[in-house]
Order: structure tokens, then C-alpha cells, then sequence
């Protein structure tokens, strides 16, 4: 999932301070589930701002609502007319909801009201970590399930290199080193003689380094009858 | 010969060679260079010039070695794969053989995170072991998309690092062995402050032969504090140093002096293990220690091949 966190309530009132109604806008995808932008925390957010606004003498008036799915035209389609009504919106949806509001209304500026931080999973309460850079070419199969282009410090693929200590990479003792976590997965299948090849230099046009992507499924195209 | 460098041709011929080590300056003031240079000639069969070593902005590795060209020393550039790309790397490749330098030594290098410009992005397009992989198909006429090259090609004497304190313990000897199978003709170690476990390391590469198939120099850094070594026992990743050398250093009377004292021991004793082909000596700022250290065990003069 996309792990995001919540701009620093400064930096959102920065954003805003020229307008009088703002549509604060949740996102019922990934930022619900990781706590950043989902019902929940419009509603926070919008009585943290609310106060703030007040405070300064210029009191905002909010608008609140979740939808679906903000990386979803057809979901963006049933507010239209709620945008209509304000001066800005304020998204709290992952850098992809973000640019579809603004995509979809491009009459009104739709700004950030998160950081979107990267594609991972949920370790504890309160705790995430990055899984995937979706490098778009997945290796996983050679690497005992553990992602080296996004785990590894120097994205490397054949490591580990000389500063991994105690199962620790040399930028901090707080993360684990990708590569041991590979050569002890690999270890424990029994298939560590794998890492003996050397892997060959990775293709990375086919990650963002191509250029912006793009996926077209003529199979789909053809199936809608477009 | 590959290259036909001085460090080639020592190592190759069976003689026990010696690396030293010189940290480019944190200007433009090449005369910082060429002073250690003068000072150390001599002494080594070629001198590492670190590239930007923990990420912190230096005087280029390769300007450096044309600097100790012209001062009539040898020359072997670091190349790190945190921030030039393969076009780079290349490019830079192919300028250092143009203006003659022979060794080149693929390292990962330090992450950024600890240098001076944290905030940067890395690079890593390739790593270590890929490196040398490129290193070796541009010595053979190919660039690293598989192309030919069509005019001179760049005489190179290939080295690599290896890091027998660092995890998973056996798997560094496979990954010596990977950077062997890529091309590395010779390897720098690591610096011993836990002589134990690089006994125990080299075992492991003598059981599968890896010191007939590269040529292993062993890493030297002199001590200059007790602080310094429990610095590099704490903080460093990567990095062991065994009880008895930070007790050694605590109880001397002249630190320093006693952190020579180890590293000619060391020296001595490797001179007479099996598998090792020289030494290399890293002395972390304190470039001019070399020759007294050279001279103390028993390695001058240098002999000629
Ligand atoms: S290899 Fe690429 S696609 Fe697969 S998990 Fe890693 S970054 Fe994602
Ligand atoms: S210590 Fe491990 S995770 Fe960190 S950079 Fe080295 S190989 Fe990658």
C-alpha cells in the first residue's frame, strides 16, 4: 500500500491562508488504512485548522468529505459540484489523488495536505516500512522474496556490501541489511548458491528512469470495444 | 601483462607489494597532493586516491592521479559507484587510461548520509561487482551495453575490496570470489585490527583457492589514539578491533608510537602468511608515517622487476 503522512499543520495553513472555503477531501484508499487521510483524519484536521484560523481572526469555513478513491475519475465525478462551492481543496489522498484532483478540476488548485511517503506495509501500530520502489521489472524471484532495489540503502544487487554488520546496514543500526535478510532467506530454502552469479546490470529504463510511465492493455481496449 | 603498471608487474612477478594511500585534498590545491607525493615516492608500488571516501567532496580521484603521474609516482584511482552512472564512469574511465593510469580500484562506496552533502541523491546504476564486470569488457574492447570499441583500447589493472569483518562472515568469501569471476585482478582488504578473524577469513579463501586467482593485499592503518580505535570498534560499520590492540594502545606510554609498533608487527607477520601478496597501507591522515613504517618492516628499498 501507499504509506503516507500528514503535512505539518503550518505548512497546510500556509497553503490555505488566502481562502475563505476549502473543500478538505479524505480518500477512503491507502492513506485510510495507514492513518493519514481517511475520514478520521479529515475531520482532525479540519477542526485543528478550523481553531487556528479562528485564532488568527480569519476564520475559514470547511467542508468535509471523503470519497472512495481520489486516484478514480469516476469517483471524483460525484463531488464536482461540492467544488464548485469552494475556493480550494485540500487533499488528504497520496500523491497520485492529489494530481487526479487536480487533474479533474483544473479551475481550482488542489493542494497537498500530505507527504507521500512510499510503497509499504505495516510492521506495529504506528510503524511502516518501504517494500517496493516499483522498479518495473521485479526481481523478487532471484532474491528470496526481499527487495534489494528498495531495501537496500545503495540499491545494489549483489550484495552484501562491506558495511553490513550484524544483520544491520552501515547508514543506521535501525535497519536491517537487505542483502543479509536475502543470504538468510536463501540460507534457510537452501538455495544461497544462487547469489554465487553475479547479477547482471539492471535494466532501469523500464523504472522511472525511462521516463514518466505509461501501461496500455490492448487486451482491455479491445474487451471495452473502444 | 594487462596493464603493465608497477603493481601489476610486482605482483604478478611474486614479489610482496606495497599500497599506500593518499586522501585528495578538500580544495583545488593540488599542491597538497603532489607534497605527499614527493614525500612518498618510493616507498610504494602504487598509491590508492580515494574518490570522494565518506562521501564527502574531495579533489577528484582521477585529477589526483594525474598529479602523482607527473610527480613520477603510480597512481591507483578509486572509482564509487554512489555518484556517476554508467555513462560516467565509463567516460571517466576511458579519460584516466588517456592520461595514463593504469590501476583502478571498484568500490560501492560510503553512503552519503554521513558526508558533507546528506541531502543528495546516490547513483548506484551499477554496483561494485558490476563495475569491475565493465572494467573488464572495456579492457577486452566492449562497453557495458555490449558494444565494440572500435579504437584503442584502455589498459587497466583491475583491483576490488573486500571486507573480511563485515556480515555474513562466510558469504564475504563468495563475494570475493564473485568479484574474481567479474574480472578483479587484485584486492585490498579491509584494515586488520582483529588479526583472529582474518586468519580465519583467509582459511576460508584458501580452502577454495581464491588467492591463486587474485591477488590479496592486506590492509594496514596505524593507530594514532585510543579514542580513534574505539571510535572505528563502535561507530564504524564493517569494521572489528580486537580487545588486545585497544588495550595495547591504552597501556603505551607514546600512543602513536605503539600504533606503529602494531601495524610493523602485522606487517611482519603477514609477510610469512600464506595467500597474502602484499600490503596495503591506509594511514588515515597521517600519510607521512608511511615510510617509517616501510622501513621498520624491512620493506625498502623497493625491489626492481
Ligand atoms: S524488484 Fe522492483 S518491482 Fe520487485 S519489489 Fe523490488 S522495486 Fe518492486
Ligand atoms: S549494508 Fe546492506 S542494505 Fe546497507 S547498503 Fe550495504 S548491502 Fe545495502
Amino acid at each position: 500500500m501507499i504509506i503516507a503522512e500528514r503535512k505539518p499543520i503550518d505548512e497546510i495553513l500556509e497553503f490555505l491562508s488566502r481562502y475563505q472555503k476549502v473543500l478538505v477531501l479524505g480518500c477512503g484508499g491507502c492513506v485510510t488504512v495507514c492513518l493519514a487521510g481517511g475520514e478520521k483524519e479529515v475531520g482532525i484536521l479540519s477542526s485543528e485548522l478550523a481553531m487556528a484560523r479562528s485564532k488568527e481572526g480569519r476564520p475559514v469555513e470547511l467542508v468535509q468529505k471523503t470519497v472512495e478513491r481520489q486516484c478514480d475519475f469516476e469517483y471524483l465525478e460525484g463531488i464536482r459540484h461540492l467544488v464548485k462551492e469552494v475556493d480550494a481543496v485540500l487533499s488528504l489522498a497520496c500523491g497520485i489523488g492529489i494530481q487526479t484532483c487536480n487533474e479533474a478540476f483544473p479551475d481550482k488548485n488542489t493542494w497537498p495536505g500530505v507527504n507521500t511517503r512510499f510503497l509499504g506495509v505495516n510492521l506495529n501500530v504506528g510503524e511502516w516500512a518501504e517494500r517496493c520502489q516499483a522498479c518495473g521489472q521485479c526481481i523478487l524471484d532471484k532474491t528470496g522474496g526481499i527487495c534489494p532495489v528498495a531495501r537496500c540503502s545503495k540499491s545494489i544487487f549483489n550484495g552484501p556490501c562491506g558495511g553490513s554488520q550484524n544483520g544491520k546496514c552501515e547508514v543506521s543500526p535501525d535497519t536491517d541489511c537487505a542483502w543479509a535478510l536475502i543470504h538468510d532467506r536463501l540460507t534457510r530454502l537452501g538455495q544461497v548458491d544462487s547469489l554465487r552469479e553475479i547479477m547482471p546490470l539492471k535494466d532501469w529504463s523500464y523504472s522511472r528512469d525511462g521516463g514518466p510511465r505509461k501501461l496500455v492493455r490492448e487486451d482491455l481496449e479491445l474487451e471495452s470495444g473502444k | 601483462m594487462k596493464a603493465g603498471s608497477n603493481l601489476e608487474r610486482m605482483l604478478e612477478s611474486g614479489n610482496f607489494a606495497v599500497t599506500g594511500e593518499i586522501g585528495p585534498p578538500k580544495s583545488c590545491n593540488g599542491e597538497v597532493v603532489r607534497h605527499h607525493a614527493r614525500m612518498l615516492k618510493g616507498y610504494c608500488e602504487s598509491f590508492n586516491l580515494t574518490d570522494n571516501q565518506t562521501a564527502i567532496v574531495r579533489l577528484s580521484s582521477i585529477a589526483a592521479g594525474k598529479l602523482l603521474l607527473e610527480e613520477g609516482c603510480e597512481p591507483n584511482i578509486q572509482i564509487v559507484c554512489r555518484d556517476r552512472n554508467r555513462i560516467g564512469i565509463q567516460s571517466d574511465v576511458l579519460g584516466a587510461a588517456a592520461l595514463g593510469i593504469k590501476n583502478v580500484l571498484c568500490l560501492s562506496g560510503d553512503h552519503q548520509k554521513f558526508g558533507n552533502h546528506p541531502t543528495a541523491k546516490n547513483v548506484y546504476d551499477v554496483d561494485s561487482i558490476q563495475l569491475i564486470k565493465i572494467l573488464d569488457g572495456m579492457r577486452n574492447g566492449y562497453f557495458a551495453n555490449g558494444e565494440e570499441m572500435k579504437d584503442e583500447l584502455p589498459k587497466l589493472y583491475i583491483g576490488c575490496a573486500a571486507n573480511p569483518f563485515a556480515d555474513p562472515f562466510e558469504f564475504r568469501v563468495t563475494r570475493l570470489e564473485k568479484k574474481a569471476d567479474a574480472g578483479a585482478d587484485f584486492c585490498q582488504t579491509q584494515c586488520i585490527l582483529d588479526m583472529e578473524r582474518f586468519e580465519r577469513w583467509m582459511e576460508l579463501v584458501r580452502a577454495r583457492g581464491l588467492h591463486k586467482r587474485i591477488k590479496i593485499l592486506a590492509g594496514i592503518t596505524p593507530m594514532k589514539s585510543v579514542k580513534a580505535a574505539k571510535y572505528m570498534k563502535k561507530f564504524v560499520a564493517g569494521m572489528m578491533v580486537s580487545d588486545d590492540i585497544i588495550e595495547r594502545l591504552e597501556k603505551a606510554e607514546d600512543v602513536k608510537e605503539e600504533g606503529v609498533n602494531i601495524a610493523v608487527e602485522q606487517i611482519q607477520y603477514l609477510k610469512k602468511m600464506e595467500g597474502i601478496a602484499g600490503v596495503h597501507i591506509m594511514a588515515i591522515a597521517w600519510e607521512d608515517i608511511i615510510p617509517e613504517i616501510c622501513k621498520r618492516a624491512g620493506l625498502t628499498p623497493r625491489p626492481e622487476v
